[in-house]
Protein backbone atom coordinates (compact mmCIF):
# COMPACT_ATOMS: atom_id res chain seq x y z
CA UNK A 1 0.00 0.00 0.00
CA UNK A 2 1.31 3.38 -0.72
CA UNK A 3 2.54 5.21 2.47
CA UNK A 4 0.16 8.09 1.85
CA UNK A 5 -3.14 6.13 1.20
CA UNK A 6 -6.25 5.91 3.42
CA UNK A 7 -8.80 3.51 3.60
CA UNK A 8 -11.93 5.49 3.25
CA UNK A 9 -14.99 4.98 5.79
CA UNK A 10 -13.14 3.92 8.88
CA UNK A 11 -14.80 4.01 12.25
CA UNK A 12 -14.73 6.92 14.15
CA UNK A 13 -16.39 5.83 17.53
CA UNK A 14 -13.50 4.86 19.39
CA UNK A 15 -11.80 7.99 18.91
CA UNK A 16 -11.67 10.77 21.33
CA UNK A 17 -13.90 13.93 19.72
CA UNK A 18 -11.15 15.66 17.09
CA UNK A 19 -8.96 12.66 16.23
CA UNK A 20 -9.85 11.17 13.48
CA UNK A 21 -9.38 6.76 13.21
CA UNK A 22 -6.17 6.48 11.10
CA UNK A 23 -5.71 3.39 9.46
CA UNK A 24 -1.81 2.21 9.12
CA UNK A 25 -0.44 3.23 6.24
CA UNK A 26 1.50 -0.24 5.47
CA UNK A 27 0.41 -3.61 5.87
CA UNK A 28 1.88 -3.24 8.96
CA UNK A 29 -0.82 -4.02 12.01
CA UNK A 30 2.20 -2.79 14.81
CA UNK A 31 3.11 0.87 15.41
CA UNK A 32 6.24 1.57 14.76
CA UNK A 33 6.41 3.89 17.82
CA UNK A 34 3.06 4.04 19.72
CA UNK A 35 2.76 6.74 22.64
CA UNK A 36 0.17 5.49 25.21
CA UNK A 37 -1.52 8.44 27.86
CA UNK A 38 2.04 9.75 27.97
CA UNK A 39 3.20 12.62 29.93
CA UNK A 40 6.36 14.42 30.14
CA UNK A 41 7.85 17.26 32.24
CA UNK A 42 10.79 20.03 32.53
CA UNK A 43 11.22 19.79 35.80
CA UNK A 44 8.47 20.87 37.62
CA UNK A 45 6.54 22.40 34.39
CA UNK A 46 4.01 19.91 32.26
CA UNK A 47 5.28 19.73 28.63
CA UNK A 48 2.87 17.01 27.53
CA UNK A 49 -0.34 15.75 29.24
CA UNK A 50 -1.68 12.39 28.58
CA UNK A 51 -0.84 12.45 24.92
CA UNK A 52 -1.44 9.12 22.69
CA UNK A 53 -0.17 8.90 19.38
CA UNK A 54 1.00 6.20 17.08
CA UNK A 55 3.60 6.75 14.15
CA UNK A 56 2.97 3.44 11.82
CA UNK A 57 5.94 2.33 9.09
CA UNK A 58 6.11 4.64 6.07
CA UNK A 59 4.08 6.58 7.65
CA UNK A 60 4.70 10.51 6.84
CA UNK A 61 3.30 13.47 9.09
CA UNK A 62 3.09 16.26 10.60
CA UNK A 63 2.91 17.41 14.76
CA UNK A 64 1.55 21.30 14.85
CA UNK A 65 0.23 23.24 17.20
CA UNK A 66 1.69 26.35 19.56
CA UNK A 67 5.04 27.57 20.42
CA UNK A 68 5.51 25.86 23.75
CA UNK A 69 2.55 23.34 23.07
CA UNK A 70 4.56 20.34 23.17
CA UNK A 71 5.84 19.66 19.60
CA UNK A 72 9.62 19.07 19.93
CA UNK A 73 9.30 17.89 23.50
CA UNK A 74 6.73 14.77 21.95
CA UNK A 75 10.18 13.93 19.99
CA UNK A 76 12.16 14.50 22.41
CA UNK A 77 10.20 11.92 24.40
CA UNK A 78 10.36 9.31 21.94
CA UNK A 79 14.34 9.74 21.17
CA UNK A 80 14.31 9.57 25.22
CA UNK A 81 16.18 12.52 26.00
CA UNK A 82 12.79 13.86 28.19
CA UNK A 83 12.00 11.54 31.03
CA UNK A 84 8.60 9.92 30.56
CA UNK A 85 6.48 11.28 33.95
CA UNK A 86 3.33 9.35 32.99
CA UNK A 87 2.25 6.32 30.21
CA UNK A 88 4.39 4.30 28.23
CA UNK A 89 6.06 4.56 24.91
CA UNK A 90 6.54 1.18 22.80
CA UNK A 91 8.15 0.67 20.25
CA UNK A 92 6.62 -2.24 17.96
CA UNK A 93 4.43 -3.28 20.72
CA UNK A 94 7.54 -3.37 23.59
CA UNK A 95 8.47 -0.89 25.36
CA UNK A 96 10.74 1.33 23.77
CA UNK A 97 14.41 0.76 24.73
CA UNK A 98 17.77 2.15 24.03
CA UNK A 99 18.63 -0.24 21.16
CA UNK A 100 15.14 0.84 19.15
CA UNK A 101 16.70 4.01 19.08
CA UNK A 102 19.45 3.05 16.32
CA UNK A 103 16.67 2.95 13.92
CA UNK A 104 15.52 6.36 14.58
CA UNK A 105 17.12 9.19 13.21
CA UNK A 106 16.88 12.73 14.22
CA UNK A 107 17.06 16.22 12.69
CA UNK A 108 17.31 19.00 14.90
CA UNK A 109 16.10 22.74 14.47
CA UNK A 110 19.03 24.28 12.51
CA UNK A 111 18.89 27.18 14.93
CA UNK A 112 20.48 24.95 17.55
CA UNK A 113 23.40 24.37 15.21
CA UNK A 114 27.06 26.15 16.14
CA UNK A 115 27.56 27.44 12.32
CA UNK A 116 31.17 28.41 13.05
CA UNK A 117 32.19 24.94 14.47
CA UNK A 118 35.03 24.36 12.19
CA UNK A 119 33.32 20.91 10.48
CA UNK A 120 32.64 20.13 6.92
CA UNK A 121 29.51 18.51 4.86
CA UNK A 122 31.03 14.64 4.57
CA UNK A 123 32.23 15.31 8.47
CA UNK A 124 29.04 15.84 10.02
CA UNK A 125 27.28 13.72 7.40
CA UNK A 126 29.78 10.57 9.07
CA UNK A 127 28.34 10.97 12.33
CA UNK A 128 25.37 8.89 11.37
CA UNK A 129 27.54 6.09 11.61
CA UNK A 130 27.31 6.46 15.44
CA UNK A 131 24.25 5.48 15.30
CA UNK A 132 25.81 1.80 14.90
CA UNK A 133 29.46 1.96 15.77
CA UNK A 134 30.40 2.53 19.15
CA UNK A 135 34.14 2.72 20.44
CA UNK A 136 36.07 0.81 18.61
CA UNK A 137 36.07 0.17 14.59
CA UNK A 138 36.93 2.31 11.94
CA UNK A 139 35.35 3.74 8.87
CA UNK A 140 35.35 0.41 6.70
CA UNK A 141 35.01 0.30 2.52
CA UNK A 142 31.53 -0.52 2.48
CA UNK A 143 30.45 2.68 5.36
CA UNK A 144 32.42 4.92 3.10
CA UNK A 145 30.51 3.71 0.00
CA UNK A 146 27.15 3.91 1.79
CA UNK A 147 28.40 7.52 2.90
CA UNK A 148 29.07 8.21 -0.98
CA UNK A 149 25.69 6.95 -1.81
CA UNK A 150 23.86 9.35 0.67
CA UNK A 151 25.32 12.00 -0.50
CA UNK A 152 25.03 11.61 -3.85
CA UNK A 153 21.44 11.31 -3.28
CA UNK A 154 20.88 14.57 -1.37
CA UNK A 155 22.89 15.88 -4.40
CA UNK A 156 25.97 16.83 -1.36
CA UNK A 157 28.50 15.11 -3.61
CA UNK A 158 30.41 18.00 -4.73
CA UNK A 159 29.86 19.99 -1.47
CA UNK A 160 31.41 17.35 0.20
CA UNK A 161 34.61 19.11 1.51
CA UNK A 162 32.76 22.89 2.49
CA UNK A 163 32.22 24.05 5.45
CA UNK A 164 28.26 23.60 6.78
CA UNK A 165 28.29 27.38 6.43
CA UNK A 166 28.92 27.70 3.43
CA UNK A 167 25.60 26.05 1.85
CA UNK A 168 21.77 26.92 1.36
CA UNK A 169 19.53 26.70 3.86
CA UNK A 170 17.95 23.57 1.72
CA UNK A 171 21.37 22.12 1.27
CA UNK A 172 21.97 22.47 5.06
CA UNK A 173 18.63 20.87 6.10
CA UNK A 174 19.86 17.85 3.22
CA UNK A 175 23.29 17.30 5.38
CA UNK A 176 21.49 16.90 8.85
CA UNK A 177 18.95 14.60 7.04
CA UNK A 178 21.72 12.90 5.19
CA UNK A 179 23.60 11.95 8.86
CA UNK A 180 20.05 11.03 10.00
CA UNK A 181 19.92 8.63 6.80
CA UNK A 182 23.70 6.64 7.37
CA UNK A 183 22.22 4.76 10.39
CA UNK A 184 19.59 3.29 8.28
CA UNK A 185 16.21 4.48 10.28
CA UNK A 186 12.98 3.38 9.68
CA UNK A 187 11.87 6.49 11.50
CA UNK A 188 13.20 10.15 10.99
CA UNK A 189 12.12 12.96 13.25
CA UNK A 190 12.87 16.27 12.07
CA UNK A 191 12.53 19.39 14.27
CA UNK A 192 11.03 22.18 11.92
CA UNK A 193 12.75 20.89 8.99
CA UNK A 194 11.57 24.15 6.94
CA UNK A 195 11.52 27.09 9.44
CA UNK A 196 13.34 29.87 8.43
CA UNK A 197 13.71 28.78 4.88
CA UNK A 198 12.77 30.49 1.69
CA UNK A 199 10.77 29.07 -0.63
CA UNK A 200 12.70 27.32 -3.05
CA UNK A 201 15.03 25.73 0.17
CA UNK A 202 11.33 24.32 1.68
CA UNK A 203 10.70 23.10 -1.98
CA UNK A 204 13.89 20.79 -1.79
CA UNK A 205 13.14 19.76 1.95
CA UNK A 206 9.79 18.70 1.38
CA UNK A 207 11.51 17.03 -2.31
CA UNK A 208 14.21 14.95 0.12
CA UNK A 209 11.59 14.09 2.72
CA UNK A 210 8.88 12.39 -0.10
CA UNK A 211 12.03 10.80 -1.76
CA UNK A 212 13.15 9.13 1.55
CA UNK A 213 9.05 7.96 2.59
CA UNK A 214 8.68 6.41 -1.18
CA UNK A 215 11.82 4.30 0.13
CA UNK A 216 9.07 3.49 3.38
CA UNK A 217 10.77 5.30 5.66
CA UNK A 218 8.20 6.43 8.26
CA UNK A 219 8.52 10.19 8.92
CA UNK A 220 7.13 12.46 11.73
CA UNK A 221 7.77 16.86 11.31
CA UNK A 222 7.21 19.66 13.76
CA UNK A 223 6.07 22.92 11.19
CA UNK A 224 4.49 25.95 12.25
CA UNK A 225 3.27 26.62 8.29
CA UNK A 226 0.06 24.91 8.49
CA UNK A 227 -0.69 25.93 4.41
CA UNK A 228 2.32 24.14 3.77
CA UNK A 229 1.71 21.12 6.15
CA UNK A 230 -1.83 21.01 4.22
CA UNK A 231 -0.56 21.11 0.57
CA UNK A 232 2.18 18.32 1.19
CA UNK A 233 1.50 16.57 4.19
CA UNK A 234 -1.30 13.26 4.75
CA UNK A 235 -1.72 13.49 8.38
CA UNK A 236 -1.33 15.59 10.87
CA UNK A 237 -1.42 15.98 14.64
CA UNK A 238 -2.53 18.97 16.23
CA UNK A 239 -0.81 19.16 20.05
CA UNK A 240 -1.50 21.80 22.52
CA UNK A 241 0.28 20.19 25.32
CA UNK A 242 -2.33 17.57 25.00
CA UNK A 243 -3.77 15.90 22.00
CA UNK A 244 -6.33 17.99 19.94
CA UNK A 245 -7.07 16.23 16.86
CA UNK A 246 -5.21 14.31 14.30
CA UNK A 247 -6.10 12.94 10.90
CA UNK A 248 -5.78 14.03 7.19
CA UNK A 249 -5.27 18.28 7.02
CA UNK A 250 -8.72 18.72 5.18
CA UNK A 251 -10.46 17.09 7.24
CA UNK A 252 -8.95 18.04 10.08
CA UNK A 253 -7.36 21.72 9.51
CA UNK A 254 -11.18 22.94 10.43
CA UNK A 255 -11.75 26.42 12.54
CA UNK A 256 -13.02 24.56 15.48
CA UNK A 257 -9.72 22.44 15.59
CA UNK A 258 -7.51 25.06 15.45
CA UNK A 259 -9.00 27.61 17.52
CA UNK A 260 -8.52 24.76 20.04
CA UNK A 261 -5.03 24.31 18.93
CA UNK A 262 -3.73 27.75 18.64
CA UNK A 263 -6.25 29.49 21.39
CA UNK A 264 -6.70 32.12 18.69
CA UNK A 265 -9.39 32.24 15.81
CA UNK A 266 -8.40 31.32 12.33
CA UNK A 267 -10.35 31.00 9.08
CA UNK A 268 -9.85 27.91 6.59
CA UNK A 269 -10.55 28.46 3.16
CA UNK A 270 -11.01 25.57 0.79
CA UNK A 271 -10.54 25.93 -2.94
CA UNK A 272 -10.15 23.22 -5.65
CA UNK A 273 -9.58 20.37 -2.68
CA UNK A 274 -6.70 22.84 -1.34
CA UNK A 275 -6.94 23.69 2.31
CA UNK A 276 -5.66 27.21 3.06
CA UNK A 277 -5.54 29.10 6.39
CA UNK A 278 -5.56 32.38 7.60
CA UNK A 279 -5.56 34.39 10.70
CA UNK A 280 -8.95 36.51 11.50
CA UNK A 281 -7.50 39.73 11.40
CA UNK A 282 -8.62 42.28 14.76
CA UNK A 283 -10.77 44.78 13.93
CA UNK A 284 -8.56 48.00 14.37
CA UNK A 285 -9.33 50.70 17.28
CA UNK A 286 -11.23 53.44 16.50
CA UNK B 1 76.54 30.62 16.31
CA UNK B 2 75.26 26.97 16.06
CA UNK B 3 71.92 26.01 16.59
CA UNK B 4 72.24 22.81 18.69
CA UNK B 5 74.74 24.37 21.01
CA UNK B 6 72.26 24.80 23.49
CA UNK B 7 71.72 20.89 22.89
CA UNK B 8 75.20 19.97 24.71
CA UNK B 9 73.61 21.13 28.13
CA UNK B 10 71.26 18.13 29.45
CA UNK B 11 69.01 21.03 31.03
CA UNK B 12 68.08 22.07 27.85
CA UNK B 13 67.75 18.60 25.92
CA UNK B 14 65.36 17.75 28.73
CA UNK B 15 63.22 20.90 29.05
CA UNK B 16 63.23 21.17 25.15
CA UNK B 17 61.39 17.64 24.55
CA UNK B 18 59.20 18.67 27.54
CA UNK B 19 58.08 21.71 25.85
CA UNK B 20 57.86 20.53 22.95
CA UNK B 21 55.48 16.73 24.04
CA UNK B 22 53.68 19.33 26.54
CA UNK B 23 53.07 21.97 23.66
CA UNK B 24 51.78 19.11 21.00
CA UNK B 25 49.66 17.66 23.80
CA UNK B 26 48.17 21.16 25.12
CA UNK B 27 47.53 21.60 21.19
CA UNK B 28 45.57 18.48 20.74
CA UNK B 29 43.16 18.58 23.29
CA UNK B 30 43.05 22.41 23.39
CA UNK B 31 41.07 21.92 19.99
CA UNK B 32 38.00 20.00 22.18
CA UNK B 33 38.71 22.90 24.84
CA UNK B 34 38.53 25.55 23.06
CA UNK B 35 35.33 24.25 20.57
CA UNK B 36 33.48 23.23 23.91
CA UNK B 37 33.92 26.77 25.19
CA UNK B 38 36.15 25.50 28.18
CA UNK B 39 38.60 27.59 27.87
CA UNK B 40 38.57 28.61 31.54
CA UNK B 41 38.29 25.45 32.40
CA UNK B 42 42.24 24.76 31.64
CA UNK B 43 43.13 28.60 33.99
CA UNK B 44 40.65 26.93 36.69
CA UNK B 45 42.31 23.66 37.08
CA UNK B 46 45.64 24.63 36.77
CA UNK B 47 45.20 27.02 39.80
CA UNK B 48 43.32 24.05 41.51
CA UNK B 49 46.28 22.04 41.15
CA UNK B 50 48.19 24.38 42.81
CA UNK B 51 46.30 23.69 46.24
CA UNK B 52 47.17 20.17 45.38
CA UNK B 53 50.60 20.81 44.93
CA UNK B 54 51.42 22.66 48.03
CA UNK B 55 49.49 20.08 50.27
CA UNK B 56 51.96 17.33 48.02
CA UNK B 57 54.98 19.34 49.06
CA UNK B 58 53.73 19.80 53.09
CA UNK B 59 52.79 15.80 52.93
CA UNK B 60 55.67 15.00 51.51
CA UNK B 61 53.70 12.99 48.35
CA UNK B 62 54.72 12.58 45.54
CA UNK B 63 53.94 16.02 42.88
CA UNK B 64 52.76 13.66 40.50
CA UNK B 65 50.38 11.40 42.74
CA UNK B 66 48.89 14.32 44.80
CA UNK B 67 48.64 17.09 43.09
CA UNK B 68 47.28 14.06 39.92
CA UNK B 69 44.08 13.68 42.84
CA UNK B 70 44.01 16.87 43.46
CA UNK B 71 43.49 17.61 40.05
CA UNK B 72 40.69 14.85 39.22
CA UNK B 73 38.83 15.68 42.21
CA UNK B 74 38.60 19.23 41.31
CA UNK B 75 37.94 18.44 37.78
CA UNK B 76 35.05 16.05 38.59
CA UNK B 77 33.51 18.75 41.01
CA UNK B 78 33.31 21.42 38.35
CA UNK B 79 32.00 18.95 36.00
CA UNK B 80 29.02 17.60 39.04
CA UNK B 81 28.51 21.55 39.92
CA UNK B 82 28.23 22.69 36.40
CA UNK B 83 25.62 19.89 35.48
CA UNK B 84 22.98 22.29 37.35
CA UNK B 85 21.83 24.58 34.84
CA UNK B 86 21.32 27.51 37.33
CA UNK B 87 24.46 27.53 37.80
CA UNK B 88 26.85 26.84 35.03
CA UNK B 89 30.27 26.15 34.20
CA UNK B 90 31.93 29.48 34.87
CA UNK B 91 30.43 29.89 38.08
CA UNK B 92 31.42 26.41 39.28
CA UNK B 93 35.17 26.83 37.98
CA UNK B 94 35.22 29.99 39.89
CA UNK B 95 33.55 28.45 43.02
CA UNK B 96 36.25 25.18 42.78
CA UNK B 97 39.46 26.47 41.74
CA UNK B 98 39.87 29.80 43.68
CA UNK B 99 38.61 28.07 47.01
CA UNK B 100 41.98 25.45 46.15
CA UNK B 101 44.19 28.21 45.31
CA UNK B 102 42.92 30.21 48.44
CA UNK B 103 44.08 26.79 50.52
CA UNK B 104 47.66 26.21 48.29
CA UNK B 105 48.14 30.20 49.32
CA UNK B 106 47.24 29.48 52.89
CA UNK B 107 49.17 26.74 53.82
CA UNK B 108 52.10 28.68 51.91
CA UNK B 109 51.68 31.67 54.45
CA UNK B 110 51.75 29.03 57.37
CA UNK B 111 55.12 27.44 55.97
CA UNK B 112 57.45 30.18 54.64
CA UNK B 113 60.18 27.95 54.10
CA UNK B 114 59.46 26.42 50.57
CA UNK B 115 59.17 29.91 48.62
CA UNK B 116 61.61 28.95 45.66
CA UNK B 117 59.42 25.75 44.92
CA UNK B 118 56.15 27.57 44.76
CA UNK B 119 57.93 29.85 42.43
CA UNK B 120 58.41 26.67 40.14
CA UNK B 121 54.48 25.69 40.44
CA UNK B 122 53.31 29.22 39.74
CA UNK B 123 55.60 30.22 36.91
CA UNK B 124 57.32 26.87 35.46
CA UNK B 125 60.53 25.04 35.80
CA UNK B 126 61.52 23.88 32.89
CA UNK B 127 64.92 23.85 33.37
CA UNK B 128 64.67 21.71 36.43
CA UNK B 129 62.59 18.87 34.73
CA UNK B 130 64.78 15.57 35.62
CA UNK B 131 65.11 12.83 32.97
CA UNK B 132 62.54 10.93 35.14
CA UNK B 133 60.00 13.88 34.95
CA UNK B 134 60.52 13.39 31.11
CA UNK B 135 59.39 9.79 31.26
CA UNK B 136 56.34 10.63 33.70
CA UNK B 137 55.51 13.47 30.85
CA UNK B 138 55.75 10.76 27.91
CA UNK B 139 53.46 8.58 29.32
CA UNK B 140 51.00 10.88 30.21
CA UNK B 141 51.29 12.13 26.70
CA UNK B 142 50.12 8.48 25.21
CA UNK B 143 47.83 7.89 27.68
CA UNK B 144 45.82 11.19 27.11
CA UNK B 145 46.35 11.31 22.76
CA UNK B 146 45.64 7.10 23.13
CA UNK B 147 42.35 7.87 25.18
CA UNK B 148 41.14 10.85 22.95
CA UNK B 149 41.98 8.68 19.74
CA UNK B 150 39.77 5.89 20.95
CA UNK B 151 36.64 8.87 22.19
CA UNK B 152 37.32 10.91 19.29
CA UNK B 153 33.77 9.96 17.34
CA UNK B 154 31.62 10.73 20.57
CA UNK B 155 33.98 13.64 21.82
CA UNK B 156 32.98 14.91 18.13
CA UNK B 157 29.66 14.40 18.39
CA UNK B 158 28.96 15.68 21.76
CA UNK B 159 31.01 18.57 21.37
CA UNK B 160 29.19 19.34 17.84
CA UNK B 161 25.40 18.60 18.74
CA UNK B 162 24.89 16.86 22.08
CA UNK B 163 21.30 16.53 22.42
CA UNK B 164 21.31 14.52 19.04
CA UNK B 165 24.40 12.80 20.24
CA UNK B 166 22.54 11.63 23.42
CA UNK B 167 19.35 10.36 21.23
CA UNK B 168 22.02 8.69 19.36
CA UNK B 169 23.13 6.95 22.05
CA UNK B 170 26.49 8.03 23.04
CA UNK B 171 26.89 8.29 26.99
CA UNK B 172 27.34 12.15 27.03
CA UNK B 173 27.84 12.31 30.60
CA UNK B 174 30.32 9.55 30.99
CA UNK B 175 31.98 11.41 27.85
CA UNK B 176 32.41 14.79 29.63
CA UNK B 177 32.93 13.29 32.48
CA UNK B 178 36.05 11.58 30.90
CA UNK B 179 36.96 14.40 29.29
CA UNK B 180 37.55 16.38 32.46
CA UNK B 181 39.87 13.52 33.82
CA UNK B 182 41.89 14.06 30.94
CA UNK B 183 41.98 17.85 31.12
CA UNK B 184 43.13 17.59 34.64
CA UNK B 185 45.70 14.98 33.57
CA UNK B 186 46.90 17.20 30.62
CA UNK B 187 47.27 20.23 32.89
CA UNK B 188 48.81 18.20 35.98
CA UNK B 189 51.81 17.49 33.45
CA UNK B 190 51.81 20.71 31.59
CA UNK B 191 52.46 22.43 35.17
CA UNK B 192 55.85 21.76 36.13
CA UNK B 193 56.77 23.34 32.68
CA UNK B 194 54.50 26.32 31.93
CA UNK B 195 53.28 26.99 35.78
CA UNK B 196 50.04 27.15 36.75
CA UNK B 197 49.78 30.91 35.63
CA UNK B 198 50.42 30.02 31.82
CA UNK B 199 49.12 26.44 31.04
CA UNK B 200 45.66 28.06 30.16
CA UNK B 201 47.91 29.99 27.22
CA UNK B 202 49.17 26.45 25.70
CA UNK B 203 45.78 25.24 25.78
CA UNK B 204 43.92 28.30 23.82
CA UNK B 205 45.95 29.75 21.80
CA UNK B 206 47.30 27.07 18.98
CA UNK B 207 44.19 25.83 18.64
CA UNK B 208 42.66 29.26 17.85
CA UNK B 209 45.74 30.12 15.30
CA UNK B 210 44.85 26.49 14.00
CA UNK B 211 40.92 27.81 13.33
CA UNK B 212 42.02 30.91 11.26
CA UNK B 213 43.66 28.16 9.12
CA UNK B 214 41.20 25.60 8.41
CA UNK B 215 37.72 25.21 8.60
CA UNK B 216 38.13 21.04 9.04
CA UNK B 217 37.76 19.81 12.32
CA UNK B 218 40.11 17.15 11.45
CA UNK B 219 42.95 19.18 9.83
CA UNK B 220 42.59 21.32 13.00
CA UNK B 221 43.47 18.21 15.20
CA UNK B 222 46.68 17.83 13.04
CA UNK B 223 47.58 21.51 12.66
CA UNK B 224 46.73 22.68 15.81
CA UNK B 225 49.09 20.10 18.56
CA UNK B 226 52.02 20.56 15.46
CA UNK B 227 51.97 24.29 16.18
CA UNK B 228 51.87 24.06 20.08
CA UNK B 229 55.41 22.06 19.40
CA UNK B 230 56.27 24.46 17.28
CA UNK B 231 55.68 26.40 20.28
CA UNK B 232 57.08 24.74 22.72
CA UNK B 233 60.50 24.36 20.23
CA UNK B 234 60.99 28.01 19.29
CA UNK B 235 60.20 29.12 22.88
CA UNK B 236 63.11 27.47 24.58
CA UNK B 237 65.53 28.30 22.26
CA UNK B 238 64.73 32.14 22.19
CA UNK B 239 64.30 31.33 25.78
CA UNK B 240 68.12 30.34 25.96
CA UNK B 241 68.99 33.27 23.44
CA UNK B 242 67.44 35.70 25.49
CA UNK B 243 67.82 34.32 28.75
CA UNK B 244 64.09 35.11 29.38
CA UNK B 245 61.81 32.81 31.42
CA UNK B 246 61.37 29.46 29.17
CA UNK B 247 57.46 29.51 30.06
CA UNK B 248 57.03 32.97 29.68
CA UNK B 249 58.81 32.67 26.49
CA UNK B 250 56.73 29.60 24.92
CA UNK B 251 53.38 31.69 25.28
CA UNK B 252 54.63 34.33 24.01
CA UNK B 253 56.05 32.65 20.89
CA UNK B 254 52.40 31.62 20.62
CA UNK B 255 50.98 34.96 21.34
CA UNK B 256 53.38 36.35 18.34
CA UNK B 257 52.12 33.42 15.94
CA UNK B 258 48.83 34.44 16.66
CA UNK B 259 49.14 38.34 16.02
CA UNK B 260 51.03 37.31 12.48
CA UNK B 261 48.18 35.32 11.10
CA UNK B 262 45.68 37.73 12.73
CA UNK B 263 47.76 40.48 10.59
CA UNK B 264 47.56 38.37 7.82
CA UNK B 265 44.07 37.66 7.35
CA UNK B 266 43.09 41.38 8.42
CA UNK B 267 45.50 42.42 4.96
CA UNK B 268 43.75 39.98 2.94
CA UNK B 269 40.55 41.33 4.14
CA UNK B 270 41.50 45.09 2.92
CA UNK B 271 42.83 43.69 -0.03
CA UNK B 272 40.02 41.69 -1.16
CA UNK B 273 37.96 44.70 -0.54
CA UNK B 274 40.09 46.64 -2.51
CA UNK B 275 40.09 44.51 -5.27
CA UNK B 276 36.22 44.40 -5.49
Amino acid sequence: MNPHDHRPGDPQSLHPPGVEERVAPSSSTVPLIELINVSSAYGSTTALENVSVKIWPGQFMAIVGPNGGGKTTLLRTILRVLPVTAGKVLSRGRELKRSALQRIGYVPQLETIDWNFPITVEEVISMGFFNRQRWFGGTGENEKRKLRDIMERLNLTALGRRHIRELSGGQQQAVFIGRALLGDPELILLDEPVSGLDMRSRDDVIHFLHEINHQGVAIAITAHDLNWVAAHLPWVVCLNRRLIAEGQPQKIFNPSVLTETYSGEMVVFNHDGMVMIGERPHAPHT
Amino acid sequence: MSLFIPFEYEFFRNGFIAAVLVGALCGFIGVYVVLRRMSYIGHGLSHAIFGGAVLSYVMNINFFLGAGAWALLAGLLIHRISRRRWVGADAAIGVVTTSSFALGVAIVSTYRSFTRNIEAALFGNILGITTRDLWIILAISLLVVCALFVMRRQLLFTTFDPEVASAYGVSTDTIDRLFVVLLAVTVLASTQILGVTLVAAAMVTPPVIARYLTHKFHTLLIVSPVLGAFCGAAGMFLSYYLDISSAATIVLTAAALFIVVELIIITRGQLTAVQR
